[in-house]
């Protein structure tokens, strides 16, 4: 964990209260796919953990969607405007260097952005992405230019299937590994819909972000888990619903 | 020079910053960060006889300058925090540790404080009386004068550590209870623990934590912690740690002109977790700002 500013180079809307935020400073703590920052927003107490769609040397992309005070001051900031103290380098992330071959990567609403940096790491893996509708999509185009198999759905019909994305999913094989993030219903559909092993990520509300406070533990197979620290992802196999 | 020792019991701490249970874990986390062995001491994760998961989650609601929290004292028990957790503390602290135990019935807390008195590691058992008596009703000991008493009295008959009574401030009579404790033959009060606080949210309209309330904590508390640090100092013969909301090396000053003799930091390790280096490494500045040459000279003194 590094706790270091950023500074913003891009702030703007991509789709529905959904903002895409390009930041530069000391990304050296990002290590893989999965990971989150935790940022400091003036005026509150707690940071706020937003997952890391994308990472680069000096580079880092987040999306979020605005969904309380946090979120919304963020949203309102500006091009060249500091964040101060933001800690990067935290959670687990996916790994990337198991066996899987044919990766299936299922990403439901603001859990679509950290696969991204994960499909860049992997070989063309099939994509499956769930959206309420159209108008909160994000980051087809951008998933297209890494695999030619990626398949949206939205739960009005409004963009490709109708439905969720477990109504894709039933549809496709030849996959022999998951990686998941979305909202714990669309984690807990896909868990009963598929059998092959996988890494799920999850949310909770953080107090500290790295693991001191116990704030979001939950139970795993193997034991108590911080959601901050020893997730937000966890193996299939651990998993207690 | 300035001199930022103090002493607690014959224990003597280089300086008066020790990191307040449940906010530091059992000190890795920020090991990893700084080299913790600049702390006063440190009081680690609240300590139960049985490992406790905790409450469900949400566990966590923002408030202005603050924060509640309900983690329902998770641990893995005193079996292993003395197995497990402490050997491995071992490796990167070489001071003496405040042991934080916790308990649901007079039993458990003797249990757990006889465990704990074996440890060559433990300098002082910080008793957290916050806890409900599940044989009184659900009722917290530390908000009843005969229980707070009974507690203290039964835990100081199976130690020889000293034993620092921590209480809660969601009392009526904060200088009875310590006065309660005392009698019972505390060798000294830490104060405040957490003031129970709600939130709601207004989209779901619902409370925002799971388990409805929680503790609340951040620098927003900090007067009142003051205030019941000073009405105790003035209760009580015993040393008092002070602690509630301290966030920068003023605070620490503040709360020992009350009449703390040693100062804890809590939720500022969770926003920033240098908080506690910040503050030693600020507090020989500030002692000089205000004149002040040994910091012992200042306890109580505003009184």
């Amino acid at each position: 964990m590094k706790i270091s500013d950023f500074k913003i180079i891009e702030n703007r809307k991509i789709a529905k209260d959904v903002f895409k935020m390009i930041l530069s400073g000391d990304t050296d703590n990002i290590t893989k796919p999965g990971q989150f920052i935790n940022i400091a927003i003036s005026g509150l107490y707690l940071r706020r953990p937003i997952s890391v769609c994308d990472y680069d040397e000096g580079v880092v992309t987040i999306i979020y969607k605005v969904v309380g005070k946090g979120t919304e001051k963020l949203s309102e900031m500006f091009e060249g405007e500091v964040l101060h103290d933001v800690m990067t380098g935290l959670g687990n992330g996916f790994s990337v260097n198991n066996n899987a071959k044919k990766p299936l990567l299922v990403g439901g609403g603001v859990g679509v952005p950290p696969l991204y940096a994960l499909a860049k790491k992997l070989k063309n893996p099939v994509v499956v992405l769930g959206f309420n509708s159209s108008e909160d999509m994000f980051y087809a185009e951008e998933f297209r230019a890494l695999s030619d198999r990626v398949y949206i759905s939205t739960a009005d019909g409004s963009f490709g299937e109708k439905g969720f994305v477990t109504d894709v999913i039933s549809k496709l094989n030849g996959y022999d590994y998951t990686y998941a993030c979305g909202p714990e219903p669309m984690l807990r559909a896909l868990y009963n819909a598929v059998s092959v092993p996988g890494e799920y990520s999850f949310e909770e509300r953080m107090g500290c972000g790295f693991g001191a406070c116990m704030g979001c533990s939950c139970k795993t197979k193997y034991g108590s888990k911080r959601i901050c620290k020893d997730g937000p992802v966890l193996l299939k196999e651990e998993i207690i619903w | 020079m300035v001199d930022t020792t103090v002493e607690l019991c014959g224990l003597k701490l280089d300086n008066p910053v020790i990191p307040a249970s449940g906010t530091f874990g059992f000190g890795y986390e920020f090991a990893e960060l700084y080299d913790i062995n600049i702390l006063g001491s440190f009081s680690f994760k609240g300590t139960t006889k049985e490992p406790r998961f905790g409450n469900p989650t949400p566990r966590i609601a923002e408030c202005t300058r603050g924060l509640i929290n309900s983690v329902g004292l998770q641990n893995p028990g005193i079996d292993k925090v003395i197995s497990e957790e402490l050997p491995k503390l071992k490796k990167c602290f070489d001071k003496k540790v405040i042991a934080n135990i916790s308990g649901f019935s007079v039993d458990e807390y003797v249990y757990c404080c006889k465990k704990i008195d074996a440890e060559e590691q433990v300098g002082i058992i910080e008793v957290n009386i916050s806890c409900p008596n599940v044989h009184n009703g659900g009722m917290s000991f530390g908000t009843d004068t005969k229980s707070a008493y009974e507690v203290t009295k039964a835990v100081k008959a199976v130690t020889t550590k000293p034993v620092f009574v921590k209480l809660s401030p969601n009392v009526t009579d904060i200088a009875a209870i310590a006065a309660a404790c005392e009698e019972g033959g505390a060798d000294g009060i830490s104060l405040i623990n957490t003031l129970l606080g709600m939130r709601i949210d207004l989209k779901t309209k619902r409370p925002v934590i799971a388990n409805k309330m929680g503790g609340f904590s951040g620098e927003a508390i900090f007067p009142v912690a003051l205030r019941m640090v000073y009405q105790v100092y003035e209760a009580v013969k015993i040393p008092v740690i002070g602690m509630g909301g301290v966030l920068t090396a003023d605070d620490v000053i503040e709360m020992m002109l009350a009449g703390a003799s040693a100062v804890q930091v809590g939720a500022a390790n969770l926003i920033n977790p240098y908080a506690c280096r910040d503050i030693i490494n600020n507090l020989p500045q500030v002692m000089k700002k205000y004149n002040i040459s040994r910091l012992t000279d200042i306890i109580g003194m505003a009184h």
